[in-house]
């Protein structure tokens, strides 16, 4: 068994009746990394973790967690895994407490065992006084820390976390990346978390992997990704964008510009230096500026640049986007 | 067995919890017991039976709570697929099997208690339990019907996406295994077309089986009442297992 390698997926893909969620990808992780899927709603980042934590069969390739094969041996995978779910799966009638003792007992973790751990954990997540209320009661912040610490209950060597900030307020959201920075720190758990916020992927993660229609398009640290596209990004907002886009296509000192919806996007070097040139240029040829940026390049430029869109530019709609999930669950 | 514990114990947390559900599903045994039993007591007459109306469906109604509560018990875990739960099971290292056992136990206690609380209850209103062994044997049955019918709620759960069936299952399911299973009448004096089809009813047996039981008197021989319901309780175990083993989340 390979120590160093925590997760290897070799041309792993899940067709749905001809809807390919997964497409032949093939990645690896190593022990004690943070690695972050990102990408789109409909991407195929939770068909990717379903696959990983043996909830689906995968239509063809192989993966290995924590040196288990995921479709041969899925209780060695079962325990070798702690997984949180996009969607809640605690039992609201149930106390903290009893949702984490039932966990335990699904371990089988030994009850002098299991009764420390329980009350250590819910002490990290900060929820040990709460520890008697009934489930119900939570807020979504709590509900999701309650399912981060029941996630590491079985000292888990790997810890899947599907989307795990989706729909917190910013606060809460800062303390749960606290949380999750110090497990890996501590305890050094292998995390792989699935995220459509830019910002948290480029916080938490050591590595991440842009996954777009099934397939990864680019994986790389955050900083390798960002120098990749260089210098700075310029964005212009303009009603009159293609005429903007056209002209500026023509310059020497662009390296990289395209039109989105309302506004286009430049990468090049030195951005202040040519900034006024750009402003001149509109003017001389009347095209109305709203306003323009300049900023050093961020994830979300680096998916815009791999994928064409903006990652709040998917065209899916949100109804699109639950018949999607209606057919993932039928399978 | 730890898991089929665990489960189990979840089961009958939930249960002790919501004392609304617990109250709420004793009413409509409880409004049958009355209205009927009352109502009817003293106009039935019931043939070659010494025993009242009354007495002679109080079997019949435990049989009912067990029945309804046990399906209910049973469907439930469409709840635990719609809010997630399942999946917290269904990804730790236990057979789906261990998840079925634990579910159809846990479901079969509820409704058992609750066919007992009928049964308490049934004392105050001209129930007379004749001996602790008669007693025995209609617990016997009530576990009988409670396992094999929260087997029965997980096999349609396994196959429903939703609770928008549940309805259909009601009505055109669980009623009818009611209404024909000899709850409320005798089955000796019905049309003969109508007496096979309470025959092909599983409860019938469950019911005949407590009604022996409580009153010494019976339609179908006890031991024979036994077998059926034994056999009936094995196979709904074996579907509901085969069909959750199968069940996609």
């Amino acid at each position: 068994m390979n120590k160093i390698v925590a997760i290897k997926v070799e041309n792993l893909t899940k067709n749905f009746n001809g809807f390919v969620a997964v497409d032949n990808v093939s990645f690896s992780i190593k022990s004690g990394e943070i690695f972050g899927l990102l990408g789109p709603n409909g991407a195929g980042k939770t068909t990717m973790i379903s696959m990983l934590s043996t909830l689906l069969r995968p239509t063809s390739g192989s993966a290995l967690v924590n040196g288990f094969e995921i479709s041969t041996n899925e209780s060695g995978v079962r325990r070798s895994i702690g997984v949180v779910f996009q969607d809640q799966s605690l039992d609201e009638e149930l106390t903290a407490y009893e949702n984490m003792d039932f966990h335990g007992r699904l371990y089988r973790i030994p009850k002098n065992v299991r009764q420390g751990r329980i009350i250590e954990l819910l002490k990290l997540v900060e929820l040990e006084e709460k520890k008697d209320n009934i489930v119900k009661t939570f807020s979504g912040g709590m509900r999701r820390r309650l399912e981060i610490a029941r996630g590491l209950l079985h000292e888990p060597k790997v810890l899947f976390l599907d989307e795990p900030t989706l729909g917190l307020d910013p606060q809460t959201r800062n303390h749960l990346w606290e949380y999750i920075e110090k497990l890996n720190k501590e305890k050094g758990i292998t995390i792989i978390l699935t995220t459509h916020y830019m910002d948290e992927a480029d916080r938490l993660c050591d590595r991440v992997a842009i996954m777009d229609k099934g397939k990864i398009i680019a994986s790389n640290t955050p900083e390798k990704l960002k120098e990749e596209l260089g210098g700075n990004v310029i964005t212009i907002k303009s009603s009159e964008r293609d005429k903007l886009y056209s002209k500026i296509k023509t310059l020497s000192w662009v390296k990289h510009v395209e039109p989105h919806d309302g506004f286009v996007t430049i990468n090049l070097e030195n951005a202040e230096k040519h900034v006024a040139e750009i402003a001149n240029l509109s003017a001389n040829n009347g095209i109305t500026i709203h306003s323009i940026s300049i900023h050093k390049p961020t994830l979300e430029d680096v998916f815009l640049h791999f994928t064409g869109r903006t990652i709040r530019e998917e065209g899916a709609s949100s109804k699109d986007q639950m018949r999607m999930k209606h057919r993932l669950r039928r399978g | 067995m730890d898991i089929v514990y665990a489960i189990w114990l979840r089961n009958i947390k939930r249960y002790l919890r919501s004392k609304s559900r617990i109250i709420g599903s004793l009413g409509m045994p409880l409004f049958f017991l009355l209205v009927l039993g009352f109502g009817l007591n003293s106009v039935v007459n019931l043939p070659g039976m010494r025993q009242g109306y009354m007495e002679f469906i109080i079997p019949g109604i435990v049989s009912m709570s067990v029945l309804f509560t046990s399906v209910f018990s049973g469907i439930q875990i469409i709840w635990d697929k719609q809010f997630g739960f399942l999946k917290e099971t269904l990804v730790a290292p236990v057979s789906r099997l261990e998840i079925m056992f634990g579910q159809t136990l846990g479901g079969a206690t509820t409704a058992f208690i609750q066919g007992f609380i009928i049964l308490v209850l049934s004392l105050f209103i001209g129930l007379n339990i004749t001996s602790v062994y008669g007693f025995l044997i209609a617990s016997v049955f009530m576990v009988l019907i409670g396992l094999s019918f929260t087997a029965f709620g997980i096999a349609i759960a396994s196959k429903m996406e939703d609770m928008h069936g549940f309805q259909l299952i009601m009505n055109f399911v669980i009623f009818p295994i009611f209404g024909l299973s000899g709850a409320l009448f005798p089955i000796d004096s019905l049309p003969a077309w109508l007496k096979s089809l309470t025959l092909i009813d599983p409860l019938t047996y469950g019911v005949e089986g407590i009604r022996y039981g409580l009153s010494g008197t019976s339609q179908i021989d006890p031991l024979f009442s036994f077998v059926v319901l034994v056999g009936f309780t094995v196979f709904m175990v074996v579907l509901g297992a085969y069909l959750f083993r199968k069940t996609n989340i």
